[in-house]
């Protein structure tokens, strides 16, 4: 087993309660105000951004996920360092990883949008992606219908339980996240001098 | 175990021939980038989002995500419809559908884009993307609900298997470095790539 972390936080969340406080709600709020606004901003609630990136033409997709990767890295890991947040962390399952990941993508380039890109496409009226909403609702409920079977095949298939980076690659996560911050950010540079978007 | 890392290589192999036939029938009927750009720097937004995920993981504790959302939904709905059934389902049992903190974030994410649109003079109001009319026509409303209902089922069966979506894993997962994550968005874009490029091919 691995530790991952040897800072611990304890979880301001006893138990996951069957309704949320209105706090953490309207934190919720607040949060989610941001993450529209910024997805909006960065043009990713754009049909022809999102596909564009899917065919190789607009590079701001990738742009986008990679700074919020290294910035995010580096804050979360640091506060995590001093006991001030929890590590969320799925647990590694290549087949449903792989498989899902694939059906997810093939979904992708059809709607156009995903979950949280939908919902900017709407708020900015891209009306259409009503209609891949409905398709994610529908689509939920389809995979709820079929859970059972899945957990008991498809989603045992690979597990590796909960599998972080550093630990795979057995190297320190001091070493390894300011390297692979470095990494990401020289992917960064190289896609800034060699795409035109 | 032994059937599944076949499947799994079966799979892998399947795509991975796919992907280089759809990038080599590359002349492709559209060009994304004679459309209007995004208003802020991508490396801007990026590292906004960055300081967003501290202030999730420090204030609510939770990383963001979006693909629950619609799974809440759906089960509020199906316990309309069918209660008992839905209470029955496996998933629903691990996630009962109930109004939480994904739910209100992802809904105040409409609104927030909204707001955005609306001070940066972006408010689109239509219902086909023009990328989307370049390729299939000004009369193609039909055709676009059919494939964005399809990809929608696709996606989120997809999210659901995989554990998470774009924002999930491909945000949170990866930036806390999650292996599964990591792989799994690597197949979101492999996926994506080799059905976007026939869907535009000319």
């Amino acid at each position: 087993m691995i530790d991952l972390g040897k800072a611990v936080k304890t979880s301001s969340v006893a138990e996951p309660a069957a309704v949320e406080s209105g706090g953490r709600l309207l934190g919720a709020v607040l949060f989610g105000l941001a993450f529209g606004f910024l997805l909006q901003k960065g043009g990713v609630g754009k049909y022809h951004i999102l596909m564009g990136q899917l065919l190789l033409q607009d590079f701001t997709v990738v742009k986008i996920m990679l700074t919020a990767i290294v910035v995010g890295m580096v804050g979360i890991f640091t506060l995590h360092r001093f006991a001030k947040v929890n590590l969320h962390i799925k647990p590694t399952r290549l087949g449903p990883n792989i498989i899902g990941g694939l059906i997810f993508g093939a979904g992708f380039a059809l709607i156009g949008y995903c979950p949280g890109t939908a919902a900017a496409a709407l708020g900015q009226g891209s009306y259409d992606a009503l209609f891949g909403m409905a398709g994610l609702i529908v689509g939920s409920y389809l995979y709820a219908e079929f859970s059972k079977p899945l957990k008991a095949s498809v989603e045992k298939w690979g597990d590796k339980g909960k599998l972080m980076l550093p630990e795979a690659l057995r190297i320190p996560r001091p070493v390894f996240i300011p390297l692979f911050a470095c990494l990401l950010v020289g992917v960064l540079v190289a896609l800034g001098r060699f795409t035109v978007r | 175990m032994k059937t599944g890392r076949g499947s799994i290589l079966l799979i892998v192999a399947g795509v991975a021939g796919l992907l280089p036939t759809s990038l080599g029938a590359a002349e492709i009927a559209v060009d994304a980038r004679q459309y209007p750009g995004p208003a802020w720097s991508p490396y801007l937004v990026g590292a906004l989002l960055g300081v967003l995920s501290w202030l999730t993981f420090y204030f609510s504790d939770k990383p963001i995500g979006a693909s629950s959302f619609y799974a809440t939904i759906a089960g509020l709905l199906g316990k309309l419809v069918a209660r008992k059934h839905t209470e029955k389902l496996a998933y629903y049992k691990s996630n009962p559908p109930v109004v939480d903190w994904e739910f209100a974030f992802v809904l105040a994410a409409i609104a927030g884009a909204f707001v955005a649109a609306f001070t940066g003079g972006e408010i689109i109001a239509e219902w086909l993307p023009e990328m989307w009319q370049a390729r299939f026509g000004e009369e193609s409303l039909g055709l676009r609900t059919a494939v964005a209902g399809l990809g929608g089922i696709l996606m989120a069966f997809g999210a659901r298997v995989a554990g998470g979506c774009t924002s999930g894993h491909g945000i949170s997962g990866t930036l806390q470095l999650n292996v599964g994550s990591w792989i799994a968005v690597i197949c979101f874009f492999i996926g994506g790539i080799a059905v976007a490029m026939p869907l535009f091919a000319l």
